[in-house]
């Protein structure tokens, strides 16, 4: 399988862990990537506040290049945002022709007209149902032992277009975090909001929406995102967090936690660029054991407080 | 980027009809519910609901939206499209409303991230993080410790070769587009 790769801006610089980790996975999987020439930003959440019709002709353009160049190519986005962005245009805009014409005439501006026929994708979506949990699990080289993997999706690749998973009770990293040989943290901030863009403006807000996280992941050994905004807010205030009665906890993109059980080296998990994950978190990470990353807290994970947590049917319902 | 030379997005009063005119329809069939405001992960930091704000909004009270602070507290997350049983674009009003309110001075200051983050888009086909944040700074020259309670993080991404030093990106690649964008809007 081949695919058009949108990587969006954050995975060029704060979020390049999240960019080299799919690659590699993807490649251990034998998916082909290739990167859509050109690619530009797809306006996040901030288009839409300042032009209604950039926030869609922005993701448009990508998509636009991909049908001309791609030859009908899912594209592939690993941000929640940029996916979510990219699915708009082909929810909101592909069957309104007034829309669409407006669209492609700003898209004209660079020379490009899009008429809707691109598939788009979440890497989530792509590693579930075009790999499947199964073949992910065969890939495994060193299954992780054990570890206590709290699936945090976020917003937007949730909803408001549920398409490969629950919105109200998403469960669709279960069976791939149960594949690598981890456990999956039972916990009901999975579709929690991290606050985004709003620990720009008013951060006193979006540290609230932080601190419940990660106070809900106390007795998990990571966290793993499907977003470089989530994965940012939930890293890099945790300092701040724990004076408002968090613990720390690291933060690994989910493509890490793959590359991890897939035994692939170094250069392809970045570990060292997660602002949460010590090179003695690291080690233990390689090691396939659990992480605790406050020395502390390890002692209390005894085997009670493991049996505490549901049964894995009870976590399936 | 100076303010003077980005006319497009400046305040007008006759600006305000149509941005308004559009909400109306937005959130035309809301039904007052509550649906949305039980939804809302923000809500505590809101001072008025949004199901307030929908029927503010239907009775054109737009001194009162403008007093309102509600709409910036709104993080995008979604929760309350999903869930609202008249299937509103929520979080699209949301924006619109910050849409709105940037045609004031007050509104300009508190969007000035949304409004950063597009200049550096224009201005380098995708977004360079550390420019981007400088350009917010410069905008909220009001609050001069802006830069300082972002500056230890800031200092950790550079350590960690998380951004670029200014000078990445595709360069002016979408400058056509967005002057396309600008004078299809400016037009009612
Ligand atoms: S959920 Fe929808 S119908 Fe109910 S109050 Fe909110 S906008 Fe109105
Ligand atoms: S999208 Fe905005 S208004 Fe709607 S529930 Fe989320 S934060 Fe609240």
């Amino acid at each position: 399988m081949s695919y058009a790769y949108y990587p969006g801006c954050s995975l060029t610089e704060s979020a390049v862990e999240f960019d080299v980790s799919a690659r590699a996975v993807m490649a251990h999987l034998g998916l082909e990537l290739a990167e859509i020439p050109d690619w530009t930003c797809c306006g996040a959440s901030a288009a839409e506040p300042v032009s209604k019709l950039l926030n869609y002709a922005l993701p448009a353009r990508n998509l636009a290049i991909a049908e001309k160049e791609m030859g009908g190519a899912d594209v592939v986005a690993p941000c929640s945002a940029c996916y979510l962005n990219l699915l708009k245009v082909n929810r909101e805009v592909t069957h309104d022709r007034h829309l669409l014409a407006r669209v492609n005439e700003v898209l004209l501006a660079s020379g490009l007209t899009y008429s809707g026929s691109v598939k788009v994708r979440h890497i989530l979506d792509v590693f579930l149902n075009d790999v499947g949990a199964k073949i992910i699990a065969q890939r495994v080289n060193r299954p992780l032992g054990g570890l206590r993997v709290a699936p945090y999706y976020g917003c937007q690749i949730l909803r408001p277009y549920p398409v490969f998973d629950d919105p109200k009770r998403p469960t669709s990293m279960n069976r791939i975090i149960e594949g690598l040989g981890a456990e999956v943290y039972p916990w009901e901030h999975g579709d929690k909001c991290c606050g985004a863009s709003l620990m720009m403006g008013h951060p006193e807000v979006a540290l609230q929406s932080v601190t419940d996280i990660l106070k809900a992941a106390r007795q998990a050994d990571v966290i793993v995102t499907v977003c470089p905004l989530c994965q940012m807010n939930l890293e890099a205030y945790q300092a701040e967090a724990r004076k408002l009665g968090a613990r720390p906890v690291p933060i690994l993109y989910l493509t890490q936690l793959m590359g991890l059980a897939f035994g692939l080296d170094d250069e392809a998990l970045l570990l060292e660029k997660n602002l949460t994950v010590s090179a003695r978190a690291r080690r233990r990470l390689a090691e396939g054991r659990p992480s605790g990353p406050d020395p502390g807290m390890e002692g209390e994970k005894t085997e009670e407080t493991r049996k505490e947590t549901p049964s894995k049917e009870e976590r399936h319902v | 980027m100076s303010e003077a030379v980005r006319p497009t997005w400046s305040p007008k009063e006759d600006e305000y009809g149509p941005v308004l005119a559009r909400l109306k329809e937005e959130v035309a069939a809301c039904m007052q519910c509550g649906t949305c405001t039980a939804s809302c992960p923000n809500g505590f930091a809101m001072d008025i609901t949004p199901r307030t704000m929908w029927r503010m909004i239907q009775f054109g009270m737009v001194d009162a939206i403008f007093d309102s602070h509600t709409y910036w507290m709104c993080s995008s997350c979604y929760t309350c499209t999903l869930r609202c049983p008249r299937g509103l674009k929520l979080t699209s009003a949301m924006a619109s409303l910050k849409r709105l309110a940037m045609l004031t001075r007050e509104g300009r200051r508190e969007g000035a991230f949304y409004r950063a983050f597009m200049d550096n888009v224009e201005s380098h086909g995708r977004v360079q993080e550390m420019g981007m944040m400088s350009g917010y700074f410069l905008k909220r020259m009001d609050n001069p410790a802006l830069p300082l309670r972002y500056l230890p993080l800031g200092l950790r991404l550079l350590g960690k070769g998380k951004v670029h030093l200014p000078g990445g990106g595709q360069g002016r690649i979408l400058g056509p587009m967005f002057a396309k964008a600008r004078e299809m809007e400016a037009m009612p």
